[in-house]
């Protein structure tokens, strides 16, 4: 039976639980609910809860775990001359899979018989052509030992199939009597219905825990993976970046972190003055009709999503940039993608993140400062200056620490506009690349993670990880310890 | 300023002079408040003159897209082409490929330059044909095979004028251009010119570009980014379901349940911190455990939903925690000395009362997620040709499809500029969604928003 349709029979168990459930407990205190020690709709929430939370969960884990555990087993009816590493054995493996899934669907179809489908062999059928009628496309012609695995596969899922059914539908069966028994005037329904509902919300908090877990284990998984295939001295001193498909790539990631750096300063060069400058005329000097107007109008700029501005850069700065840079102009640039470009597009983006973070800091220096300071004749630059940017100077710091790591990780800007070829140059007008940059590069429309090439950028992802991470808990503690000082 | 003098030296004469005349000084420290105040301005004039300069950048180059040229064409449908046997089967009409139909065109652009009068100086109906988009054929063809009884007769079709032409009348193309281009000559647009006089070439407004299907590399004319669009509706489906409960369920266990331990600590330091996590990054989580662990079908809409909703979460929890905390604790008081439980006061009273909150936060995250393209890169949103609409609502989840930021990625780095207007025509599309979910989430605040 399809998992949906376990799903769908075990809520409509779990419904009827629930009106069952809260007519019994009615029934047991004689139609009176004064009598019952709960509302009549937690009788019922009850044994909805109980047929349906532990049979989805079965469900779910057994969707899981069940495609490990035949992968494991089929593994072995694998023979091992046909696979040189992990990865070869992963891509027989797919198409062990994708087979045995092909046979599925003929005979879901009618392409085939179930007969034809167990007795199927590769001397009597052309496999590849018979699943290509049904739609399975398959990359070579199948090999005897990997229909048996297939077979097989098929036969355990077939089997997993039909206990999950049973498992299931008999764990959801048990929670409806149980609901049953247990809908009774005495039984404390609330207090248990509670219960399981706040084990569902620390579970969805839980949830920011696993997604954590789940960044790092993937990440670091891979990237040891990728060491194995490729020194981490040579990763992380190399001064070269040559990836090649074929073999004998250098994969050093300085001249990517010297690219991401190059860029980042020159953003930050563009957003801190302009949004510092901005935040302290808006919160000090602006009348409040200026402020509710330029405030939200600045803030748009945070709002665009960032494919927009890599659309900019590429197609109006670069373009207009190289007018004036290029060969017609000052002869410095070599084509509209450069580490300026990028630059100066990404500084247009954090403005609003400056100027807005700066903004709450700066409101936040108390007034009494101000005012003294203006007592004792000073102007209100001077003041400015002297006492208010001071004061809200580690909060600012935090805000521009967290503006670098945005523009660390930025991506699409330096997709669009800063180019592909990796360079360790001085010259801002050159096109540099990224670490963010290259990990697009390295895995978009790859499948196979067995090449070093392309783990490398798991590699490169977890650098970049780390580097955001250490500034972001850097610059929140920063923000935080100053928030405490004046409150 | 107030510099403290050198201790010993004699303190220092006060600036005689009038207090209606300014001194150096005091001129200097005027003007260095005026400056510091100019900067100011000039930092937020800077801001908004980029903000216009983006607007205007895109409006500019967008707006083009929404127009298209057409050609009214006479194609007489001969029967002797399409169905040689005359029986009007429609599977023997199938067996004609698009090719078949290419003769009918070039006879009836001759037709429509007899008709007008236009000199052409092109012998081979080929050459004739650069002018049409290579959709033509198939838009007849189509029409043929759901329409067979109209065979024998000649029929008015207005087809897509090929991109060249297009960009011609739009003033991207001009005949400089076409000197090193083998796809159109000078000749050509002569043609068009004449042709646009007798009103045979017109340029309409184009909804196959909002509501159509992308099309390959050749035919910019023919893109639209309407199945993106449905791809990026499926996908913020899966985000709103899964990102509204989860989020709301863990900002109430933070905000009203947890206890100060340690456990609950590292939840919300774990929660800022994903917050300020890059985007890309959530892009290789989804690529390592939902396709390349969990096996869940590449370009999914269903993957990209998970990803964005593990990236939108932080952003729910933190504002809907923000708007549980504004709801006053003489609320929950009073629920709990009438007699209800912990659970029935959140529930039934500051659930209720911080809805607005929660609604609003969600909405801007669902903006910030519909606009994000990083990780759908990674889980293999771009490179395809999103060319067929979804056929029902488990195919729109399951089947690969493309989405609107990674749609317009896609066609910005495809080489014919002429994709590049469709870029900045679906960026006009996008950011007017994200406005309009923008302005319902401020009108959700001002109109619900209470303060205690």
């Amino acid at each position: 039976m399809p998992a949906t349709w376990i799903f769908l029979i075990v809520l409509a168990l779990s419904a009827t639980g629930y009106l069952l459930g809260r007519r019994r407990a009615l029934v047991s205190a004689g139609g009176d609910s004064r009598h019952l020690h709960s509302l009549p709709a937690y009788y019922g929430s009850n044994a909805a809860l109980l047929v349906s939370v532990p049979a989805l969960l079965a469900l779910v884990l057994w969707l899981f775990a069940q495609p490990m555990v035949i992968q494991n087993r089929v593994e072995h009816l694998v023979p091992e001359t046909s696979y040189a590493n992990e990865g070869e054995l992963s891509l027989v493996m797919s198409d062990v899979r994708r087979i045995a899934e092909g046979l599925d669907l003929a005979v879901e179809q009618g392409a085939m018989t179930e007969a034809e489908a167990t007795d199927i062999r590769v001397e009597t059928t052309n496999i590849r052509d018979r699943l290509g009628a049904v739609g399975v496309a398959l990359g070579s012609d199948v090999e005897a030992p990997i229909l048996v695995a297939a077979k097989a596969w098929r036969e355990m899922n077939a089997t997993g199939n039909m206990i999950r059914t049973g498992v299931v539908l008999l764990i959801a069966l048990a929670g409806f009597g149980l609901g049953m028994v247990r809908a009774d005037k005495d039984f404390r329904a609330r207090n248990s219905v509670e219960k399981v509902i706040l084990a569902l919300l620390i579970l969805a908090a839980s949830l920011a825990i696993l997604t954590t877990v789940g960044i790092i284990a993937s990440l670091l998984f891979n990237t040891i993976e990728f060491f194995k295939l490729y020194p981490a001295l040579d990763f992380f001193f190399g001064l070269t970046w040559a990836p090649s498909f074929g073999g004998g790539s250098e994969l050093g990631i300085l001249p990517l972190l010297w690219g991401t750096l190059y860029i980042s300063v020159i953003a930050l060069a563009v957003a801190v003055p302009i949004g510092l400058f901005a935040a302290v005329y808006l919160s000090e000097y602006a009348s409040s009709t200026v402020r509710s107007f330029a405030k939200p109008m600045i803030e748009v700029l945070a709002g665009i999503p960032t494919i927009v501005y890599g659309l900019f850069a590429l197609l109006t700065v670069g373009p207009m940039l190289f007018q004036a840079f290029g060969p017609d102009g000052a002869g410095w640039m070599g084509g509209g993608r450069a580490v300026m470009t990028a630059g100066l597009v990404m500084g247009i983006m954090l403005i609003p993140f400056v100027s807005s973070l700066s903004d709450d800091i700066i409101n936040a220096v108390p007034q009494a400062m101000r005012d003294g300071s203006l007592g004792l004749g000073a102007t209100k630059s001077e003041t400015v200056k002297q006492v208010v940017l001071p004061a809200a100077l580690p909060g600012i710091v935090g805000a521009i620490l967290l503006a670098a790591s945005r523009a660390i990780g930025e991506t699409m800007i330096v997709v669009l506009g800063a180019g592909a070829a990796a360079r360790l140059s001085m010259n801002p007008f050159e096109a540099m690349t990224t670490v963010t940059a290259k990990i697009v590069s390295q895995l978009t429309g790859d499948a196979d993670f067995a090449s070093p090439e392309a783990l490398v950028a798991f590699a490169l992802g977890m650098t970049l990880f780390v580097i955001t991470l250490c500034l972001n808990v850097f610059a929140l503690w920063i923000v935080r310890k100053y928030r405490e000082q004046y409150e | 300023m107030t510099d403290a003098t050198a201790s010993g030296a004699a303190p220092q004469k006060p600036a005689s002079g009038s207090l209606l005349e300014l001194d150096a000084r005091t001129k200097r420290r005027n003007a260095a408040e005026a400056r510091f105040k100019f900067y100011g301005m000039a930092a937020v004039g800077i801001g908004l003159l980029f903000l216009v300069l983006l607007l205007v950048s895109i409006v500019r180059n967008g707006v083009p897209a929404y127009t298209q040229t057409f050609i009214s064409l006479p194609v007489e449908l001969q029967a002797e082409k399409l169905d040689k046997n005359g029986n009007r089967d429609p599977e023997e009409i199938k067996k004609v490929s698009t090719f078949g139909y290419n003769p009918l065109i070039d006879q009836a652009l001759f037709r429509v330059l007899e008709e007008n009068g236009v000199e052409s100086p092109f012998e081979k109906g080929a050459d004739l044909r650069k002018m049409v988009s290579a959709s033509a054929a198939a838009e007849i063809r189509d029409y043929v095979i759901a329409n067979p009884e109209k065979i024998g007769e000649t029929v008015s079709f207005r087809v897509l004028a090929s991109s060249r032409v297009d960009g011609y009348l739009k003033g991207r193309v001009t005949r400089e251009d076409l000197a090193r281009d083998k796809n159109l000559d000078a000749e050509h647009l002569d043609i068009i010119d004449q042709l646009k006089e007798a009103g045979a070439v017109a340029r309409t407004f184009n909804w196959s570009f909002i509501l159509g299907a992308d099309a390959s590399e050749s035919r910019p004319e023919q893109a639209g980014i309407g199945v993106s669009m449905l791809g990026s509706l499926f996908m913020m489906l899966v985000v709103l379901l899964l990102s509204l409960p989860i989020g709301v369920a863990a900002s109430i266990y933070l905000e009203e349940f947890a206890p100060k331990n340690v456990w609950t600590d590292l939840i919300e330091v774990n929660i800022s911190n994903l917050a300020a996590v890059p985007s890309i990054v959530f892009g290789i989580l989804g690529l390592a455990v939902f396709i390349q662990f969990m096996h869940l079908p590449q370009s999914a809409p269903l993957v990209g939903g998970l990803v964005l909703t593990l990236m939108t979460l932080p952003t729910i929890i933190i504002s809907t925690r923000a708007s549980l905390k504004s709801v006053p604790p003489s609320i929950r008081d009073a629920a709990l000395g009438v007699g209800a439980s912990k659970m029935q006061s959140v529930f039934h009273h500051v659930l209720p009362l911080a809805m607005p909150g929660i609604l609003t936060g969600t909405i801007i995250g669902l903006a910030q997620a519909l606009g994000e393209t990083a990780p759908l890169l990674l889980i293999g949103m771009v490179g395809y040709i999103a060319s067929n609409y979804p056929d029902g609502v488990a195919s729109g989840f399951l089947d690969p499809n493309s989405a609107m930021p990674a749609q317009i990625y896609e066609w910005a780095k495809r080489a014919d500029p002429a994709y590049y207007e469709r870029a900045w025509g679906g960026i006009i599309i996008l950011l007017l969604f994200l406005m309009t979910m923008n302005i319902i989430a401020v009108i959700l605040r001002r109109r619900f928003e209470r303060r205690w």
